[in-house]
């Protein structure tokens, strides 16, 4: 047994008072959970602190809370782990942000998240006829919808999206991973309608900015943020969808721009996302329109030097031997004959990643300066290092 | 006051079939439940849904392995109806979009499980429930406009009508603390289980039988009590579940001496004999001192032996389970386990229509005893369970719903329960707290009323039972608020938890013999001349359990020894 002290914040809508903080100190071993933690508390000092709380087995989706700032599960958090992170050694629980709080640490997950979810239109709609028995259907893709059927809903991802602090009407990262598993789903037959439904929604697929806090916030591995790539992709390159929100105009412009460069170019992406992946993109009047709009921005950042005038009209780009670096990754990528999409219930890929034998996506992008491992990583070519 | 032609209290997946399927057959639907439905216990089942679906199999080979797993307990008419459209409800859920897991001709594939002769467990990783009971909440998305969703509310009574009908509930909005009454002319329970009379169980907090008890209030009998599951694979550390698909899908169980124990138990099916075949082999395992872990109160699965993509595939969440709550890999070595309880075999006592004595009340799932599982449950026949006699509730009591007017709700009993609850909120600083008494009811079942049973043990467990039905009239609680006041609500289910504790323990002194998960080492043999029939427990006129006895159904299984 250790002694750990929490410090929650707790809020009671009929006190008229605001929020405050509150501490306990509870005896518990250190693996067990920070919802074991609470419900000490609240067994044996004060019945009135409000959690929501089932399973203790991070299956029912319940108790989401900010341990220490960041969203999880409380009962899927250890209390040495959640020790270690804290700020000062108290293990500091809120509610979750993005929705509004109802007591203590339950939030109003009605008005919110689920009213994302049912935006999505989430049922299946069944391909017709209906078989007597079962559909017949790739073994691969159930197995594959099985990442985005294993959310619990359980809002952590809601709770620290950036992209909804910013626009609280966007579709969200939960939302979008329930779409994907009727898009990803060889049953349903709306794939079309529903992705052009997803891309030409303002709100929708195109209003993620990839920031991975989704990603990092899922208790079950569920990766909203990479479902939301799916479904960009398979609107964009599969069906073809340009939408109105020149979502698909910007991706197609980036990849070009680094193809082209090496680096991104960003007078040129801006043009091109509006006016279309051509040099004369500049020139359509829907570009210039956008252009003139973005007049202030561009005056700051030139005011603020984020961009030179030089810059703007001679783009930086890689040294020759660098972008051929550049291009060779575009011709492995573009080069495989099915697109890689990393789904750990096929791949079993990020219980490698944790594993003591190698990290292979880790260390060929690692940051901190140590030479990659000798032996072939996916993705590095022999022969001169891409990084720079 | 809200009035529907059906009332369905709880929303896990009996609650929500039996909605779906009123609402298919065109009645007015509520449905009720005290947490968001996809936070119902049924999203925690993992292994699988039993359907004889396979070309070499026959419904009536399962109807056989669930008569032979309940012990010769089980009524083989219920058992004959739910094996035969258990096929039929699987499709009905693949179709609706259920993600069930494919073999590679991209037919659904089916995995071993235990008591089972066949392959015959249809499931989604180990997920199924969670998947299962996701997909039917999008269903009751859908038809949101045919059924009202009353989420967070809890149910505090069921109401009659001067006849002694069923004519709704009394419930409380638990976010704003309002009562309200549920007219209805018929009310389906369909709120679970009683694990948590138990500690450790694998049960949520959520599972305190509050259907069974309020069930009992109005009159209602329950059957087959005594019959409480003991899972044999829980987390050694805490009780979590490992599902049994880790040995369907071929893990071993090993004692001290690393020996595969079952086969001294179990040698044609090893690991895969029915649930309290195994749970009481370990157990012995562990009392003759073979037990594992530091205390040796603990036996290892051992899933290493099982491939490792497909134990990524198909096993993940006890992958994660075994990684965040007992800091094990289980791909790599051996996990600590141990028996644990798990599910309740009884319940409110229905026909096969899930019709109570009570007119007008429904029981589904495992609140209620129809009584298919009998002695002992097959794993992966609760999930069919709750389809089969959810659907089958759902749909008669729309069709009750058409040949009569809505039944009379008197307002005195929301008066009372709103009493109550203000009683319960200004009793006095003083006696002993809620959690302390739930701790003791827990400890005191874990030890008394489980794998092995005795007269002296379970004397001693009624004389607990008792004191704490005494001490929790009187317990205090802490929050004053009307806001999510959970602590008077975790009062009122400690109430229905002794309730259902009394009836477990009075059922399992009554039953002088052993047969299925009721294992008594003064009674240690199986007595069909006396004891081939259900206990039955009323509710007497002075609040004590009446005993009586109903005979066990039997169509064209004649009891036999039972071998695995």
């Amino acid at each position: 047994m250790s002694e750990f002290t929490l410090r929650l914040r707790r809020y009671d809508p009929e006190s008229g008072a605001a929020p405050y903080w509150e501490e306990h100190t509870v005896d518990l071993e250190p693996h067990r959970s920070v919802l074991e933690a609470i419900l000490q508390a609240r067994a044996r000092f004060d019945g009135s602190i409000g959690i929501r709380c089932s399973c203790r087995a991070a299956i029912c989706g319940s108790c989401g809370v900010r341990v220490n700032g960041k969203p999880d599960l409380a009962c899927h958090t250890h209390l040495d782990e959640a020790h270690k992170h804290s700020r000062d050694g108290v293990i500091e629980v809120e509610p979750m942000g993005n929705m509004p709080i109802i007591k203590d640490l339950i939030v109003d997950m009605e008005a919110v998240h689920w009213k994302k979810i049912q935006r999505v239109t989430p049922w299946l709609i069944a391909k017709q006829p209906v078989p007597e028995r079962e559909y017949v259907v790739p073994k691969e893709t159930m197995i594959d919808v099985t990442q985005s059927m294993a959310c619990i809903q359980c809002g952590a991802c809601v709770s620290d999206c950036l992209s909804m602090e910013v626009d609280p009407e966007f579709i969200g990262p939960a939302a979008l991973a329930k779409a994907y598993r009727f898009v990803g789903d060889p049953r349903d037959d709306q794939h079309f309608e529903r992705l052009q439904d997803l891309a030409e929604d303002p709100h929708g697929i195109y209003d993620c900015t990839h920031c991975f806090a989704c990603i990092d916030a899922c208790p079950k591995g569920v990766a909203p943020m990479s479902q939301i790539m799916r479904l960009r992709r398979l609107a964009g390159s599969d069906h073809g969808i340009v939408d109105a929100n020149n979502g698909a105009r910007h991706e197609e412009a980036f990849v070009s721009l680094v193809r082209r460069y090496g680096l991104l170019n960003e007078a040129e992406l801006l043009p091109r996302s509006y006016g279309g992946d051509s040099p004369l993109a500049k020139f359509k009047p829907s570009a210039q329109k956008e252009l003139v709009s973005s007049l202030p921005a561009i005056g700051k950042a030139l005011l603020r030097r984020k961009v030179t005038p030089a810059a703007l009209l001679k783009p930086h780009k890689l040294a020759h031997s660098d972008l051929q670096q550049i291009k060779k990754i575009y011709e492995t990528v573009e080069g495989r004959e099915e697109r890689f999409e990393l789904n750990p219930y096929i791949t079993g890929y990020d219980e490698e990643l944790e594993g003591a034998d190698a990290a292979p996506a880790a260390s060929s992008v690692g940051g901190d300066g140590q030479p990659s491992a000798e032996h072939g990583q996916p993705g590095q070519t022999p022969g001169g290092s891409p990084a720079r | 006051m809200p009035a529907h032609d059906v009332l369905i209290i709880g929303a896990g997946l009996a609650g929500q079939r039996a909605a779906l399927a009123a609402a298919e057959a065109e009645a007015s639907v509520a449905i009720l439940s005290k947490v968001h439905p996809v936070r119902s216990h049924s999203v925690a089942a993992a292994g699988g849904i039993n359907a004889a679906i396979a070309i070499d199999d026959d419904w009536t080979e399962h109807a056989y392995d669930t008569v032979k797993g309940s012990d010769y307990l089980g009524d083989q008419d219920a058992i004959e109806i739910m094996c035969s459209e258990a096929p039929k409800e699987a499709m009905h859920l693949e179709h609706i979009g259920v993600t069930f897991h494919r073999d590679d001709k991209g037919e659904l594939d089916l995995r071993a499980f235990g008591g089972a002769s066949k392959k015959r467990t249809a499931y989604v990783a180990d997920i199924t429930g969670q998947a299962i009971l996701h997909v039917l909440y999008e269903q009751l998305m859908r038809f949101h406009e045919t059924v009202d969703r009353y989420e967070e509310w809890f149910a505090t009574s069921l109401v009659l009508d001067d006849d002694g009908h069923c004519a709704g509930a009394v419930a409380r909005d638990i976010r704003t603390g309002a009562m309200e009454i549920f007219n209805a002319k018929s009310v389906i329970l369909a709120s679970g289980g009683n694990g948590q009379c138990y500690k450790p169980t694998t049960n949520a907090l959520i599972c305190t039988g509050d259907g069974i008890a309020q069930a009992y209030e109005a009159g209602a009998p329950l059957m087959d009590m005594e019959m409480v599951q003991y899972h044999p694979t829980t987390l050694a550390e805490n009780g979590f579940l490992i599902t049994e698909g880790a040995r369907g899908e071929g893990a071993h169980l090993l004692n001290s001496e690393r020996r595969r124990f079952m086969e001294d138990y179990a040698p044609s099916k090893m690991e895969l004999a029915s649930r309290d075949v195994v749970s009481r082999a370990e157990q012995t395992e562990i009392n003759e001192g073979r037990g594992v872990g530091p205390d040796g109160q603990g036996i290892y699965l051992d899933v290493t032996v099982v491939p490792r993509k497909r134990v990524l595939e198909s096993l993940r969440e006890i992958v994660n389970i075994g990684r965040d709550f007992a800091g094990t890999d289980i791909t790599r070595e051996p996990i600590m386990i141990r028996p644990g309880q798990h599910y309740i075999m009884g319940g409110v006592k229905t026909d096969v229509d899930g019709q109570t004595p009570v007119a007008g009340l429904y029981a589904a799932g495992e609140v209620a005893c129809v009584s298919v599982h009998g002695g002992n449950r097959l794993g992966a026949n609760s999930l069919l369970d709750t389809l089969i006699f959810g659907r089958r509730s759902g749909e008669h009591a729309a069709a009750r719903a058409r040949s009569m007017a809505m039944p009379h709700a008197a307002a005195s009993r929301l008066r009372e329960d709103v009493e109550q609850i203000a009683s319960i909120i200004g009793r006095d600083r003083g006696g002993r707290r809620i959690s302390e008494i739930k701790d003791e009811l827990g400890a005191t079942m874990n030890e008394y009323v489980a794998v092995y049973r005795d007269e002296q043990g379970l004397t001693k467990a009624l004389e607990i039972v008792r004191r704490l039905q005494d001490e929790s009239s009187g317990a205090y609680i802490d929050d004053r608020g009307t806001v999510f006041n959970q602590d008077v609500l975790g009062a009122i289910e400690l109430g229905y938890m002794l309730t259902c504790a009394e009836a477990t323990v009075v059922a399992a002194i009554e039953r002088k013999e052993s047969r299925g998960a009721q294992f008594r080492t003064d009674y240690p043999e199986r007595n069909d001349a006396d004891w081939l029939k259900h206990i039955d427990i009323t509710r007497g006129e002075d609040g004590s359990p009446q005993i009586s006895d109903s005979p066990v159904t039997i169509t064209q299984w004649e009891p036999e020894e039972r071998k695995y």
